[in-house]
């Protein structure tokens, strides 16, 4: 299993425990990973607020990179919001001929040419579909017997594009947190926006959709998340929510590799667990037991 | 576009096209269901609800619409345009809302432009997006010496993390970029 890897802006930053621990359990499960060479920003939500066109040319400088790469077909993305990015580009070229002249007339510019072969694959998907639960099993040497986890989707990595969940009714992680040895948690906040940018943008209307989640989510142990931005969300500004709500919404908030990787056993510096802003000690009191 | 050196992002031209009718096309099949606004979790903050701002965008509308908060609300979670029975790509639509809005100079939409065009200008001086660099950039921009203070306790967290490094803006001159941005305005006739 081949793959080429394309960590986004916010993994080398505020998201670093989501590279290290993506890295570190796709490897551990036998998928081979490259990082793709000399990558740009994929836009964000900001391009497209700018220019259509710009929304569309950053992250098709990233395709035809790794068309040119040509190591794997499919491009293996953590962040969500670079995953919509991407595959919004390779999902509109089929359908408009005349945007992917447009969008070479611009790459050229750069020595690049775009023909459209890249796969753009979500983690999710390729944890879910391509490991799969029935792998992951079989690798568990630490189960996380006791834990409850409430799976937490997100917008990007599920809609527009029906492409491996249900858009509004998502469980792929579900038989993946059951193979790990936890309970999942029962709750319908899975693909509920967690406000993205207006949580920095708009905080007063952001803190309500965060404070919602969060209090879907008491009763459970951890979140588990595949997105920078939802993660952000829902770890950095819980005293602000429980403020908001009336109540304390403290619960942990982790990476579905961090949590998928405690299970195989692989240490929390390889999982970078030191950098979550949210880790309860009731949950590490039940790791460590 | 010109690549020379400057300490802020540049505003958009006031004076570029800033018709609606391309978004009016997108959705001229809406049939006033408002399974939108039933879907948007944003609905609550907005001043017009998204069932009224596409009909607002129907009648052509444009100062009610530049004047509405509900584009710049939109956090694109894409469960409108799941739902619309019509098929209507209203996510995109509230996004060729935002791109008209900064081309025009909205007034209501100017921070959030700015905001949106600092992150760029990071992005075209590296090729990435430096966060600390683009903050500072929209805090330049913003020119409010109190604007700051109100991200700090997301900094210091960051920071405590050691995952915010504080750095001055960079490399404002040529960029890893430059070829993309230039072609794209060149395209856009911006340039």
């Amino acid at each position: 299993m081949k793959y080429l890897y394309y960590p986004g802006c916010s993994l080398e930053a505020s998201a670093s425990e989501y590279d290290r621990s993506s890295r570190a359990f796709l490897t551990a499960m036998g998928a081979e990973i490259t990082e793709l060479a000399d990558w740009n920003c994929c836009g964000a939500s900001a391009a497209e607020a700018q220019s259509r066109l710009l929304a569309l040319a950053l992250p098709a400088r990233n395709l035809a990179i790794a068309e040119k790469m040509g190591i794997a077909r499919d491009l293996l993305v953590p962040c969500s919001a670079c995953y919509l990015n991407l595959r919004k580009v390779t999902e509109k070229i089929r359908r408009e001929p005349d945007l992917l002249a447009e969008l070479n007339t611009v790459l050229s510019a750069d020595g690049l040419q775009l023909s459209g072969g890249v796969r753009v694959r979500h983690l999710l998907d390729v944890v879910a579909t391509d490991l799969g639960a029935h792998a992951l099993r079989a690798r568990v040497t630490r189960p996380l017997k006791g834990l409850t986890i409430a799976p937490y989707y997100g917008c990007q990595c599920l809609r527009p594009y029906k492409v491996f969940d249900d858009p509004e009714a998502p469980q792929t992680m579900s038989p993946l947190i059951e193979a790990a040895g936890a309970a999942v948690h029962p709750w319908q906040m899975g693909a509920r926006c967690c406000s993205a940018s207006l949580m920095t943008a708009k905080p007063e209307v952001g803190i309500a959709l965060v404070a919602d989640i969060l209090t879907a989510a008491r009763g459970a142990d951890a979140i588990a998340t595949v997105c920078p931005m939802c993660q952000m969300n829902l770890e950095a500004f819980q005293a602000k929510a429980s403020r908001f709500a009336g109540e304390n919404l403290a619960i942990s908030v982790l990476y579905l590799p961090q949590l998928l990787g405690l299970a195989i056993g692989l240490s929390e510096s390889e999982l970078g667990l030191g950098f979550n802003l949210a880790l309860t000690a009731g949950l590490r009191n039940k790791l460590a037991a | 576009m010109k690549t020379s050196p400057r300490s802020t992002p540049p505003e958009a031209p006031a004076s570029a096209h800033t018709s609606l009718t391309d978004i009016r096309e997108m959705v001229s099949a809406c049939i006033q269901c408002g399974t939108c606004t039933g879907s948007c979790p944003n609905a609550h903050a907005m001043d017009h609800t998204p069932r009224q701002l596409w009909r607002m965008v129907l009648m052509g509308e444009q100062d009610l619409i530049f004047k509405s908060k509900t584009f710049a609300l939109c956090s694109a979670c894409y469960a409108c345009s799941l739902r619309c029975p019509r098929g209507l790509p209203l996510t995109e639509a509230m996004a060729a809302l935002k791109q008209a809005a900064a081309r025009a100079n909205v007034p209501a939409f100017r921070p959030s432009a700015r905001f949106y065009r600092s992150f760029l200008e990071s992005v075209r001086r590296h090729g990435r997006v430096r966060e600390s660099e683009f903050m500072t950039l929209y805090f330049l921009a913003m020119k409010n010496p109190l604007l700051p203070l109100k991200f700090a306790p997301l900094g210091l967290k960051l920071m405590g993390k050691g995952k915010l490094h504080v750095a001055l803006p960079t490399g404002a001159g040529r960029g890893a970029l430059d070829a993309i941005f230039d072609k794209v305005a060149e395209l856009e006739g911006r340039s």
